[in-house]
C-alpha cells in the first residue's frame, strides 16, 4: 500500500489521500475535482489504444492547475474526461461532490452547462452569432429567462473588457477579442472550473500573455483554473503544473519546483 | 432549449440562406399549392352546383315528373339505360289527372324542350333552346321579362304564335333593330316577338341566353318531341320544403294508377328533385377531391424527401456547431428540437407561400376561365397543417442523428 503511494506522484499528502485507496468515498467539498484510476481506450480499427492508463488527481477549489504533455501523452482525453465530453472506461471522476464517471449523456449535458466553463485553442464561437448571443448560449441550455441571459451575457463581457463590442460578430473581432468573448461565454454560468484546451495555441505572443493575465486575474479572485497547454512558459503561469506522459501522471510540482526543472 | 428560441433560430438559418431555403421549401410549396388549387376549383364547383346551376334547373321547392331523370352526372350502366329507354313517356293525357291529385295552393307547369334552329330577316339562323311551357312555368323559376311581356293566359291556352327570346339570341338574331314586335321562324312558321327575357347567366363557358320560350299549345311542340301529345316534363312546385315529398306522394299513385304498375313493379317513371340531382354530384366531387388530394400528396412526398435530404446535409455542416452547443450543455433533446423545428419552419414557411401561390392560381382560373374557385378557410388550416406535419416528418432523422453524435467528434470535425 505504502508503495503504490509512493508511485503516485501527487503535490501533497492531503491530496495523496482523498485519492489514493478511498474508491467509492464522495471526497469533501475542498475538492473540485477527484479521479481514481481513470482510464479510457480507444479502439483504432481493432488496435486498442491506451490513452490513460490509470489517472490519479486531485485538484482543490481555488487551484490553478496546468496539465502538460507532449502529444500522445494523453492530455487531451484527460481534458476531455475532465470536461465531462467523454466518460472514463474505468475509474471515478468526482467532480464538484457528483460521481460523473458512470453519468449518462443528457446528465453529461446539464454537468457541463452547470460546472465547466470551455475555452478552447480554435475559440469554437458559432461564427454567425454576436459576441453576445455567444455569450448568451450556455444560459439558453441553463432555461435562463431572456432579460437576464442578456443582462448576464452583458455583465461577462464587460469583464473581459468587450463591453462596446457586443453586437459584433466572430469575424468582427481580433483573436484575442475572440478568445475573450469565450473566456466570457465560459464563466457567464459561474461555473465550478474554467477548462482551456491551449488557450493560447493560435494567438500570438504579446496577445497570449494578455489573455493569461485574464486567467491569473481569474485565479486570484478565487476561480478554479483548468489549462491544458504543451508550451512550458505557458504553463508556468499556473500555481501547479502535471505532466502526462504514456498515460500516466509523469510528475505534478508546484510552480516554483516545476520552474526550477524546467530551468535546469 | 425554448420552444420560442428555436424557433428564432430556425428564422435566423432560413435568413442567413434565403436562396436554398426557398429551393428547399419549393417542393411543398407546389405540394400545397396544386391542393389549394385544386380544392378551391372542386369547392368553387360544388358551390356553383349547389347555389345556381342545380337552381336554375330545378327550381325552389319543386319536382318534375319525368319519364327518366334528364341530369344524369356519373355513371348509368347499360341495363338502366335500356330500361330508361323502355319507359313510357308522360304524356299531355297524364296532366289533367295530376294536377287534379295535387292540393290547392300547388303550382305546376308542363314543357318540352330542345335546340332548334331559329331564324330572322336580320341575321343567318341561329340555334336556339326552345321550351314550349304552360301552367305557372314563370312563376315557378321566377322568370321574368327585361322587356315586353310574358305570354297571356289566353296565349297559353290558344297556343298562339308568340315567343319570349333570350338577351343572347336577341342579339345574334336582331344585331341592328330592336327585336320587339318583329317576327322569328322556326320550323317553317313565323312567330312573333312579344319580350325580352332576363339574362340567365352562364356556366363553364355555356351560355343559358339563347333561349326561346313558346306557349306548349303553339305548332312549336311538335319541334320538340317526336312522339306526339308527349312531353318533357311536368314542374309541380309545394308551398314549402316539408310538402314536397307529400306531392310527390300524390303524382307516384296517379302516375303507378295510369301505368297500371302492380305493386310490385318498380316506378317506370322518375320524380326528380334538387336533391336527387345533387346526389350525383356529390358522388363525382369524391373522386374530384380525391384526385384533387392524392396529386398533390406525392409532390408534399417529394418535398419531405428533399428537406429531409437538406437537413441531413445541414447536420454534416453543422457538426461542428452541434459539438459546440453540446460542450456548453445542449441535451439530446434540446439539439433534436432545433433540428425539427428548423425542418418544420423551413417546411411550413413553403406552405404558406404554398397557400399564396394555390390562392392566387385559384383567383387566376377564376378571372381567366368561366371554372368558378373558392378559396375555402378550412383548406388555408389544413395546408398549414401539412406543412408543418412534413416538416415534422422528415425532421425526425436527421434531427435525431444530430442529437446522437458525440461531442468529442463533433468538436474535432471542422
Amino acid at each position: 500500500m505504502s508503495n503504490a503511494t509512493e508511485e503516485v506522484p501527487l503535490s501533497t499528502t492531503a491530496e495523496r489521500q482523498v485519492v489514493v485507496g478511498a474508491a467509492g468515498k464522495v471526497p469533501s467539498k475542498d475538492w473540485v475535482i477527484v479521479t481514481r484510476e481513470i482510464t479510457r481506450e480507444y479502439d483504432m480499427g481493432g488496435e486498442v489504444v491506451r490513452a490513460l492508463r490509470g489517472v490519479n488527481l486531485a485538484v482543490r477549489r481555488n487551484e490553478y492547475v496546468a496539465i502538460m504533455g507532449p502529444s500522445g501523452s494523453g492530455k487531451s482525453t484527460l481534458m476531455n474526461l475532465i470536461g465531462c465530453l467523454d466518460t472514463p472506461n474505468a475509474g471515478e471522476y468526482w467532480l464538484n461532490g457528483q460521481m460523473v464517471s458512470t453519468m449518462r449523456d443528457d446528465d453529461l449535458a446539464r454537468v457541463r452547462n452547470k460546472e465547466i466553463g470551455f475555452v478552447f485553442q480554435t475559440f469554437n464561437l458559432l461564427p454567425r452569432a454576436t459576441a453576445l448571443h455567444n455569450v448568451e448560449l450556455p444560459l439558453v441550455y441553463a432555461g435562463v429567462s431572456s432579460a437576464e441571459r442578456k443582462q448576464r451575457a452583458n455583465d461577462a463581457l464587460a469583464s473581459v473588457g468587450l463591453g462596446n463590442r457586443v453586437h459584433h460578430r466572430p469575424n468582427e473581432l481580433s483573436g484575442g477579442q475572440r478568445q475573450r468573448v469565450a473566456i466570457a461565454r465560459a464563466l457567464v454560468n459561474r461555473p465550478s472550473i474554467l477548462l482551456a484546451d491551449e488557450p493560447t495555441g493560435n494567438l500570438d505572443s504579446s496577445t497570449s500573455e494578455e489573455i493569461m493575465k485574464v486567467f491569473a486575474q481569474l485565479a486570484e479572485s478565487g476561480q478554479t483554473v483548468i489549462m491544458v497547454t504543451h508550451e512550458p512558459d505557458i504553463a508556468a503561469h499556473a500555481r501547479r503544473v502535471v505532466v502526462l506522459r504514456d498515460g500516466l501522471i509523469a510528475s505534478d510540482d508546484r510552480r516554483e519546483k516545476f520552474a526550477a526543472k524546467m530551468g535546469n | 432549449m425554448p420552444f420560442f428560441e428555436a424557433v428564432k433560430l430556425a428564422f435566423a438559418t432560413i435568413r442567413v440562406q434565403k436562396l436554398k431555403s426557398f429551393f428547399t421549401a419549393l417542393g411543398v410549396c407546389i405540394g400545397v399549392m396544386f391542393l389549394i388549387a385544386v380544392v378551391s376549383i372542386v369547392d368553387g364547383m360544388g358551390r356553383y352546383m349547389e347555389n345556381d346551376l342545380i337552381g336554375k334547373l330545378i327550381a325552389i321547392n319543386s319536382f318534375e315528373l319525368r319519364h327518366r331523370p334528364n341530369i344524369n352526372i356519373g355513371d348509368v350502366d347499360r341495363a338502366t339505360w335500356l330500361e330508361y329507354n323502355r319507359r313510357p313517356r308522360i304524356l299531355e293525357s297524364d296532366v289533367q289527372p295530376v294536377v287534379d291529385a295535387l292540393p290547392s295552393g300547388t303550382l305546376w307547369s308542363i314543357y318540352s324542350e330542345a335546340g332548334v334552329q331559329v331564324e330572322s330577316e336580320y341575321s343567318r339562323p341561329r340555334r336556339g333552346n326552345v321550351t314550349a311551357v304552360d301552367g305557372d312555368y314563370f312563376e315557378i323559376k321566377r322568370f321574368g321579362v327585361t322587356d315586353g311581356r310574358l305570354f297571356t293566359p289566353g296565349e297559353l291556352t290558344q297556343g298562339s304564335n308568340v315567343v319570349v327570346l333570350g338577351p343572347d339570341l336577341v342579339k345574334r338574331l336582331f344585331p341592328t333593330v330592336d327585336a320587339l314586335g318583329r317576327q322569328v321562324k322556326i320550323g317553317g312558321k313565323m312567330y312573333t316577338v312579344v319580350g325580352i327575357g332576363e339574362s340567365l347567366g352562364s356556366a363553364f363557358g355555356m351560355s343559358f341566353d339563347n333561349y326561346v320560350y313558346a306557349p306548349f299549345r303553339s305548332p312549336i311542340h311538335r319541334l320538340l318531341n317526336r312522339e306526339a301529345h308527349a312531353i318533357d316534363a311536368l314542374v309541380v312546385q309545394t308551398p314549402t320544403a316539408d310538402a314536397i315529398t307529400d306531392g310527390q306522394e300524390r303524382v307516384r299513385a296517379v302516375m303507378r294508377a295510369r301505368h297500371q304498375l302492380r305493386p310490385s313493379q318498380k316506378d317506370n317513371f322518375s320524380l326528380q328533385t334538387a336533391d336527387t340531382a345533387l346526389d350525383f354530384w356529390n358522388k363525382i366531387k369524391g373522386y374530384l377531391v380525391l384526385a384533387g388530394i392524392a396529386l398533390p400528396a406525392f409532390g408534399l412526398v417529394v418535398g419531405a424527401i428533399v428537406i429531409m435530404n437538406i437537413m441531413l446535409v445541414a447536420v454534416a455542416e453543422r457538426t461542428h456547431e452541434i459539438g459546440i452547443r453540446k460542450a456548453l450543455g445542449a441535451k439530446r433533446r434540446d439539439i433534436l428540437i432545433q433540428f425539427m423545428i428548423e425542418a418544420t419552419t423551413l417546411s411550413t414557411f413553403g406552405a404558406a407561400l404554398g397557400i399564396a401561390a394555390g390562392a392566387g392560381l385559384a383567383l387566376l382560373i377564376r378571372s381567366t376561365t368561366p371554372m368558378p374557385t373558392f378559396v375555402a378557410p378550412w383548406s388555408i388550416v389544413v395546408g398549414v397543417l401539412i406543412g408543418a406535419g412534413v416538416g415534422v416528418i422528415s425532421g425526425v432523422y436527421p434531427a435525431s442523428r444530430a442529437s446522437l453524435l458525440d461531442p468529442v467528434a463533433a468538436l474535432r470535425q471542422e
